[in-house]
């Protein structure tokens, strides 16, 4: 599955590219938000809705944990998964691309294609007859598949810093680690960036499945509405999802926006 | 100042340079010129080691240039390349304050350096300060690369083809600037470069490079008039030499003082060949010549101009 | 880095279970290494899996000649071949001696040296720089071998091939509806989608809503739109109960293709933009100036130009339908990930892999066939003049 960066064709699940505008990103980002926060909070509110809706059921709502708990579970998630995946995935991109690493680079490269066409869900489900249920292996399942696209994003990024640019750097008198730093991964950032948002977004959805193995996300209304024939439940926990998803990569938008202005 | 000694190098089994030496004196402006893969460029990238030769040595102020962290050798020395190598994020000021800022100079220091180093090369400040590198012309951006070779007041400044992009007016303007920089600063230069006229123009010293060795070093009225060998000649032009020879020298060297001729003067510190080509197009044999106030200073004798040549 | 493949496999095939065996499905296994294994291995697959290691390390220590990078690719393909016939003759001999509910699961030690030996025959071919065309021969001709074995039931008593044996239907059918929703999505795509893209193209000011509306789309999880659309899909099905004999309905097939094809929207109509767009100017004037209608401008000269994008757009469809799909299996929809999800909930890693190895494989296969075609009938190279150009200018 390609991660996007570069045909500009996205998988779903997967983050938006980048637009041009300056103050409109960061206005979305801020209303959609909002709607999350509102509908996080607020959902009980819409009980009567959704009764209405769905006649049929008798729980409508649901009650068995605040959503708010939820998301918190399912953004903690994500967001520790996401930031383990980020270091390996940096770390790794850089150590290919320089000095006893170069070696690897080729392998890494075809690890990295060959990885991303295997769906999200099957490291998932690999991981846990492996380790077992609960958090730790959606954990590592999610952090483990959330490297790839961040070290295609920072192989790409790399990739596309002006070799004149690090010739100069070099023949000004930079050490490689300073090269490294203030020129070759400022350069690098827009594609570094866009391969940590895809990271970061794909495993919003992944998380969300994640529930089937014993975590607590936003996923549980939707799986326990699912066995139990309740469409309510899993809109609602979809419409949380689908909210996340969304909110995450606005504001991925308005960070590279304000990235863009910066430098 | 620097010295390459019987320095060698192969690219991948291929001799690039081949028992090279040669000798950079404090204050020289040395042109290395070749054809394209003759070595010229790997030459210049031995001096700060951004090429490490196979053998010979290599050394810096007399001191052997491993004796020191490359880095550190490479902060005691500018370097300027053709495409600029300009770090695209940063504006013309950062990228100008970039090695100052490696040398944790003070904050004031570097600001004033970069200001009095946008001035000397012809970008106020105030206005190309804040610039990024794509807003600027091809012209604009050598310029600043210069600068930041420029920036930490190195002995040495070593530049690889810098004006090879540009269009032959803002090449023609750069080097001119490159000239009056090097003698008011009294700086040394090793400039690559595979055209001939820009070397003639710019050099104390030409170094003659074919096939990674060294053909013929010397002056550059020497190349023209006593080419070592038949690739030299070539290589300076045959049929051109004379005329490259003529723009060599100025025609306050010929002037006869006290003499008076018609039509309009020609300055005292133009070339001999400008002076030649006056008289050809005007049809004339003399021309007057002003000093660069315009005073009268004399004459000038086309039988003068194509004497031979002044020892 | 062959060196570091090397002393992995080594490590792996001393330290890691090759084969794991249990007295049955609930129990966790007892590892057996790869010397147990190779103790009831015939002598001469013995010998013939030492000797070839042997040489992939000594290839370690030679200098990397072309020579040397086939050597090591054959090295490695037969090494794959030679550890599957180990563990299915090990796990025959097992099956052998024990009760019929006992099961002989390969185990991480057999998966780690299986994917060593495929990285090094990988990096081999790379190194050798064959064409795209030849790697995959090569590979196949690397997995002929463990097809071989499939067909001629070496490998029948490893619990993996002996959960395909049971369930032969159940597989038969998910995989046949795996294919159905894909195949489904597809049609849908192409029916809606290229109409769009085409009349983005003419209409540029709708192209800005709705480029953004389907880019939201796009980053919503597919869980997520799976259960959006399971609501109105049963209300549309409850109001029109012709489209609920047809089969839609709130479960099952329809969200999934429903939703798979609003994935789809984007990359055919983003690919269709690109297509029209590299369509030269040049051409469409010329086209003009020689009498051509505007629809024939469109159909005879921009859309063949446009074709090899289309075609890119498809694959790429395609190759994301195929794993999408998978979770539509929570939804009702069956397909491969019905097994996955079995497996899933009773932690049953044959399972789980029964169902995955054949998506990976779907994935892969459909992306090759889609680039083989492209190479061979619609061309790669955009610009290429159109027959019926060509022809007018005669």
């Amino acid at each position: 599955m390609n991660a996007g960066l570069d045909t500009g064709l996205r998988e779903p699940g997967s983050p938006r590219l980048p637009r041009a505008a300056t103050r409109r990103p960061t206005l979305a980002f801020a209303w959609a938000l909002a709607l999350l926060v509102a509908l996080t909070f607020g959902m009980p509110w819409l009980k009567p809705l959704f009764a209405a809706l769905f006649p049929q059921l008798d729980r409508p709502m649901y009650e068995q944990e605040p959503f708010a708990a939820l998301m918190l579970a399912h953004i903690g998630l994500v967001a520790l998964s996401s930031a383990v995946a980020a270091a390996v995935g940096v770390v790794l991109g850089v150590f290919v691309t320089r000095g006893v690493g170069r070696e690897f680079c080729s392998l890494v490269q075809t690890v990295v294609a060959m990885g991303q066409t295997v769906p999200p869900l099957a490291v998932l489900a690999i991981a846990v007859p492996v380790l077992g249920f609960g958090e730790a292996p959606a954990l590592i399942a999610l952090a483990l598949y959330g490297v790839l696209p961040v070290v295609h994003g920072t192989l790409a990024g790399l990739a596309s810093v002006p070799h004149a640019a690090r010739e100069a750097a070099e023949g000004l008198g930079f050490r490689p680690l300073q090269v490294l730093a203030r020129i070759e991964l400022p350069l690098a950032a827009p594609l570094l960036l866009a391969g940590v948002r895809t990271s970061v977004v794909v495993n919003i959805g992944t998380a969300a499945i994640a529930s089937t193995v014993g975590t607590r996300t936003l996923g549980s209304p939707i799986i326990i509405g699912l066995s139990g024939f309740n469409t309510a439940y899993v809109i609602q926990g979809a419409l949380l999802v689908g909210l996340l998803a969304i909110t995450v990569d606005l504001a991925f938008d308005a960070l590279g926006v304000w990235f863009i202005r910066d430098h | 100042m620097i010295e390459l000694e019987r320095v060698s190098k192969a690219f991948g089994g291929a001799p690039v340079v081949t028992d090279l030496s040669v000798k950079v004196a404090r204050g020289e402006f040395v042109v290395l010129i070749g054809a394209s893969g003759s070595g010229k460029s790997t030459l210049l990238k031995m001096m700060n080691r951004m090429v490490e030769p196979d053998s010979g040595a290599v050394r810096f102020q007399g001191e052997p240039a491993h004796a020191m962290p490359a880095e550190l050798l490479r902060r005691r020395m500018g370097y300027a390349i053709q495409s600029t190598g300009l770090f695209p994020h940063w504006t013309v000021a950062k990228n100008v304050a970039a090695v100052p800022t490696l040398l944790c100079w003070a904050p004031a220091r570097i600001e004033a350096r970069v200001n009095e180093l946008l001035d000397l090369l012809g970008l106020p400040p105030g206005v190309f300060g804040g610039r990024y590198p794509h807003e600027l012309s091809g012209g604009q951006q050598q310029r600043v690369g210069v600068a930041r070779a420029l920036a930490a007041d190195p002995d040495v400044l070593l530049m690889d083809e810098p004006f090879g992009a540009l269009d032959p007016i803002t090449r023609g303007a750069l080097q001119q600037e490159l000239l009056r920089i090097q003698r008011s600063m009294h700086k040394t230069i090793v400039f690559v470069t595979h055209d001939i006229d820009e070397a003639l123009r710019l050099a104390t010293r030409i170094v003659l490079i074919d096939h990674g060795r060294v053909v013929q070093a010397d002056t550059p009225a020497a190349l023209l008039a006593r080419p070592a060998n038949d690739f030299v000649a070539d290589f300076m032009g045959r049929t051109e030499a004379g005329l490259r020879l003529l723009a060599l020298h100025s025609v306050a060297s010929r002037v006869r003082a006290g003499a008076v001729a018609a039509g309009a003067p020609i300055r005292a510190g133009a070339s001999l060949r400008d002076a030649l080509s006056l008289c050809v197009a005007r049809g004339v044999d003399r021309l007057a010549v002003v000093d660069a106030q315009g005073r009268p200073v004399g004459a000038v004798f086309l039988a003068d101009v194509v004497a031979a040549p002044a020892p | 880095m062959l060196a570091l493949l090397v002393a992995t496999g080594f490590g792996a095939a001393l330290g890691l279970a090759f084969v794991s065996h249990a007295p049955n499905r609930l129990v966790s296994g007892a590892g057996v290494s790869l010397v147990q294994a190779l103790g009831s291995a015939p002598g001469v697959l013995t010998a013939a899996l030492l000797l070839t290691a042997v040489w992939l390390a000594a290839a370690v220590f030679t200098r990397p000649t072309a020579r040397s990078h086939v050597l090591v690719a054959l090295a490695s393909a037969l090494l794959i071949a030679m550890l599957a016939a180990a563990a299915g003759t090990h796990a025959a001999r097992l099956a052998a001696g024990s009760a019929p509910l006992a099961r002989t699961a390969l185990g991480a030690g057999f998966w780690a040296l299986l994917l060593l030996c495929a990285l090094a025959l990988g990096d081999a071919l790379a190194a050798m720089r064959w064409p795209n065309w030849a790697q995959a021969l090569a590979w196949a001709a690397a997995a002929a071998p463990l097809g071989a074995m499939l067909a001629f039931g070496v490998l029948d008593d490893v619990s993996l091939v002996k959960e395909y044996t049971t369930r032969r239907e159940v597989f038969g059918a998910a995989l046949v509806r795996h294919l159905e929703i894909v195949a489904a999505s597809l049609a849908a795509t192409l029916l809606v989608g290229v109409p769009l893209g085409a009349a983005l193209h003419r209409h540029e000011r709708l192209s800005r809503p709705v480029f953004a509306v389907l880019n939201v789309l796009q980053t919503v999880p597919s869980i997520a739109l799976f259960g959006l659309l399971m609501a109105p899909l049963a209300a549309v099905a409850a109001a029109l109960p012709l489209l609920a004999r047809l089969g839609v309905s709130g479960v099952g097939l329809a969200p999934a293709v429903v939703a798979l094809t609003m994935y789809s929207l984007l990359p055919i109509v983003r690919s269709i933009d690109a297509g029209l767009r590299q369509v030269p100017a040049a051409a469409l004037d010329a086209a003009t100036g020689m009498g051509f209608t505007p629809r024939q401008r469109f159909w005879r000269v921009a859309v063949p130009i446009a074709l090899p994008a289309l075609w890119a757009g498809l694959r790429v469809c395609t190759v994301q339908a195929i794993g999408l799909a998978v979770v539509a299996a929570l939804i009702g929809a069956g397909g491969l990930g019905a097994i996955v999800f079995q497996g899933l909930l009773g932690s049953a890693l044959d399972l789980v892999l029964l169902g995955v190895l054949p998506v990976v494989g779907l994935a892969v296969l459909a992306d090759a066939a889609f680039s083989v075609v492209a190479r061979l009938w619609v061309g790669t190279q955009p610009g290429a003049l159109p027959g019926a150009l060509q022809e007018s200018q005669r």
